[in-house]
């Protein structure tokens, strides 16, 4: 396990020369009822890609905040933050939709797949976004879901689906349109621990096998053992280089 | 996927999309019921005057506004020949059914032997031509109507109102129906005994047979009550017709009903002008559509400034001439408008406040399509679509309910009398074979539905997606 540098020119991977996201003197704050909460106070961070990197933290450290400006579903106050190359933030809203839809992958905790739709259609619905054509569509649908192990399911709805294989059927959707990038709010949340091991696994494996760069939020320490690099932040900064495990 | 996705998220919440469906579908279903309640009292009211009146009426200039009670002034004298132009005419030929004319002139009617008269309003019509009117029916009303009741009368046979026979004293013989004699009426019979025709009118009314010799058509002479009928010739002076009374009708509207004495058109021709070229104050067009009143004025009123220029006359469509018509219509018009506008205010709230409450159930699931790449625009979509089969959806089914509604309804029995008529007429509502309304209603709930769904849709979409992820 590596601990990412918080000098992102320090940090290049150089097998893949884009790193997967960049930031730099990131804020962000939040307005709760009249008070100011600063989620995050001024990140530098590079993600290096095709790699599982794990931001870890105890509750209310804006791990999640840094998942969302990451995952472009939200906006930094101030700094600059480039994902797969491009500076999201300066992009318009529909323009960064499509971003998403193209280079990134979300797995929520809740695993927020649409309960009217079987899993072949969760599936298929954000290639439906990038447009690709039926039958393309079809062998892409069913190639993700026979990696995550769900062949059998597709025609299931979430409903009928236990909260592991949901949580797969959420792993295959966004892993579905080929994105850069595959974020996931800690994912293994709501499982429970032997799951929650598979699929940690699954989502390496799928990181080798996809070439994807997988960014994980979560303070299980299992996930961040099976990360190849840990940024650990608390108060909304990042400690220090050499934090380990132990800070946590 | 969009409209796959609409239909399930309906199916998701089956008793509340049910619940607004039927909103759509008792308001589509009242809004045909009533539209083809009135479009019948319409065509109703279109097809008496068409058949009583014709489409369009050739009058002399003015006639309408200043003539009327002087068919002297304002009478057409080459009346035959403008019928023959016009009947003959290669634009208005094909379009028209019936060229007929009619003379109406104002008089006093009288029952001497009862010591009772009356002012009245004449009509002499062309019996033939006026039974040719009435059989007119554009819209396919059942029944056939009954010819005039003149028809196969002598040439000085009268049909007069139920409240001229009442004035008169003419009940009993004419069998008129709520026609007890008032007290007045008896005491002025007492004193009138048997009082006879006034010498001066009676010696008026001998010279009047010798001029059926002028065409007033033949019968069997009449038997049982009469009147004189007395009026002002075109010279001034006066004139009498002693007539047969062949039946008291019914003219629907009191007012008219205590003045109508009808004629024939040669009877009321010869009390006017006597021994002069007769005239007559309208001539009637009908045609086979209403639809072709626009062209056939068209070509009217270019004749008349053409080839009848020096006769002064000018042409009117039967909804001038009957004011009562458009008067009718913009009431139930209205009434149609403002339940329009509530069931559309009803269905606007009803839609808009499901897609409410399915924005606000399904906040998490925007944010989830939104983090995936679904644009704003393909939420407001993806809800304006709900709301747009809500809509279709409740129409359609409103459409055959109401079909089966108005089957039953026509099919049923119930009968009422409209406004200015006197027997009382099926209950018809004219939803079957009228595609138009069905079409107008369907597409303009249907848009009703999807702007009430635009709004909570375009608030869906405004949502900040980390906020809607948290959304529980």
């Amino acid at each position: 396990m590596s601990i990412v540098s918080t000098n992102p020119s320090l940090s290049v991977d150089r097998r893949s020369p884009t790193p997967a996201a960049v930031l730099t003197g990131v804020a962000k704050s939040y307005q709760v009822e009249s008070v100011a909460v600063e989620a995050l106070r001024g990140i530098d961070l590079m993600i290096r890609s095709q790699r599982v990197t794990v931001i870890a933290g105890p509750s209310g450290s804006g791990k999640t905040t840094l998942l969302n400006l990451i995952g472009c579903i939200d906006r930094p106050d101030r700094g600059q933050l480039i994902v797969a190359g491009t500076a999201v933030d300066e992009l318009p809203d529909d323009a960064l939709s499509d971003f998403r839809a193209e280079n990134l992958g979300f797995v929520f905790q809740n695993f927020n797949l649409i309960p009217v739709l079987t899993a072949y259609e969760n599936v298929e619905y954000p290639l439906r976004l990038v447009n690709m054509p039926p039958a393309q569509r079809r062998e892409r649908v069913r190639e993700v879901l026979a990696s995550v192990g769900l062949s059998d399911h597709e025609r299931r709805r979430p409903g009928q689906l236990s909260g592991g294989q949901q949580q797969r059927v959420a792993i295959a959707r966004a892993l579905a349109a080929a994105p850069r990038m595959i974020l996931a709010d800690e994912p293994t949340a709501n499982l429970d621990s032997h799951t929650g091991a598979a699929i940690i696994e699954l989502l390496q494996r799928l990181r080798r096998d996809h070439c994807v760069s997988v960014v994980i939020s979560s303070h299980d320490p299992k996930v961040i053992a099976a990360a190849d690099d840990t940024v650990i932040i608390r108060d909304g900064q990042r400690l220090s280089a050499t934090c380990s495990l132990e800070a946590l | 996927m969009t409209l796959a996705l609409a239909l399930r998220n309906l199916d998701r919440n089956r008793r509340r999309s049910l619940t607004t469906l039927a909103a759509v579908v008792v308001g589509t279903v009242a809004l045909l019921l009533f539209g083809g309640y009135t479009r019948n009292i319409r065509y109703g009211l279109q097809m008496g005057f068409v058949r009583s009146s014709g489409h369009l009426q050739i009058q002399h200039k003015d006639y309408l506004l200043y003539g009327s009670g002087d068919p002297v002034t304002y009478g057409i004298a080459g009346y035959q020949h403008v019928m023959d132009v016009v009947r003959h005419d290669p634009v208005l030929a094909p379009m028209l059914t019936v060229v007929t004319p009619t003379l109406q002139l104002g008089g006093l009617a009288g029952n001497f032997e009862a010591g009772v008269s009356r002012t009245v309003l004449v009509t002499g019509a062309d019996v033939d031509g006026q039974n040719q009117l009435r059989k007119w029916n554009d819209f396919g009303f059942p029944g056939v109507a009954a010819p005039l009741a003149l028809t196969g009368t002598a040439g000085n046979a009268a049909v007069i109102g139920e409240g001229v026979a009442r004035a008169l004293q003419l009940c009993d013989a004419l069998r008129v129906r709520n026609c007890a004699a008032s007290n007045a009426s008896r005491q002025q019979g007492r004193d009138s005994g048997d009082r006879a025709l006034p010498k001066d009118i009676a010696a008026l009314s001998e010279v009047e047979p010798a001029a059926q010799v002028g065409g007033a058509p033949t019968g069997s002479p009449p038997a049982g009550p009469r009147v004189e009928l007395l009026a002002a010739t075109a010279r001034g002076a006066p004139n009498v017709a002693s007539l047969a009374v062949v039946k008291a009708e019914s003219q629907g509207v009191r007012e008219f009903d205590d003045i109508y004495v009808g004629l024939h058109l040669a009877q009321a021709q010869r009390l006017i002008y006597a021994g002069d070229q007769p005239q007559v104050t309208a001539i009637l067009l009908q045609l086979h559509h209403t639809s072709q009143i626009p062209a056939a004025r068209a070509r009217l009123e270019q004749l008349l400034a053409t080839t009848f220029k020096a006769d002064a006359l000018e042409v009117h469509d039967y909804e001038t001439l009957n004011p009562y018509y458009g008067q009718t219509i913009s009431f139930f018009a209205a009434i149609f408008g403002f339940i329009s506008i509530l069931i559309g205010v009803i269905v606007l709230f009803t839609v808009g406040n499901t897609m409410s409450m399915a924005v606000v159930e399904r906040t998490a699931e925007i944010g989830t399509l939104r983090a995936i790449g679904l644009r704003r625009a393909g939420v407001r979509g993806m809800f304006v679509t709900e709301g747009l089969l809500l809509g279709l959806a409740g129409t359609i089914a409103g459409i055959v309910v109401a079909l089966i509604l108005a089957y039953l309804i026509n099919h049923g029995g119930i009968t009422w009398t409209p406004p200015g008529r006197v027997d009382p007429v099926a209950l018809t509502v004219r939803v079957w074979g009228e595609p138009a309304p069905m079409l107008g209603i369907m597409v303009t709930l249907t848009l009703v539905a999807a702007v009430s769904s635009w709004i909570p849709a375009r608030r869906g979409a405004s949502i900040n997606i980390v906020t809607a992820l948290r959304h529980v």
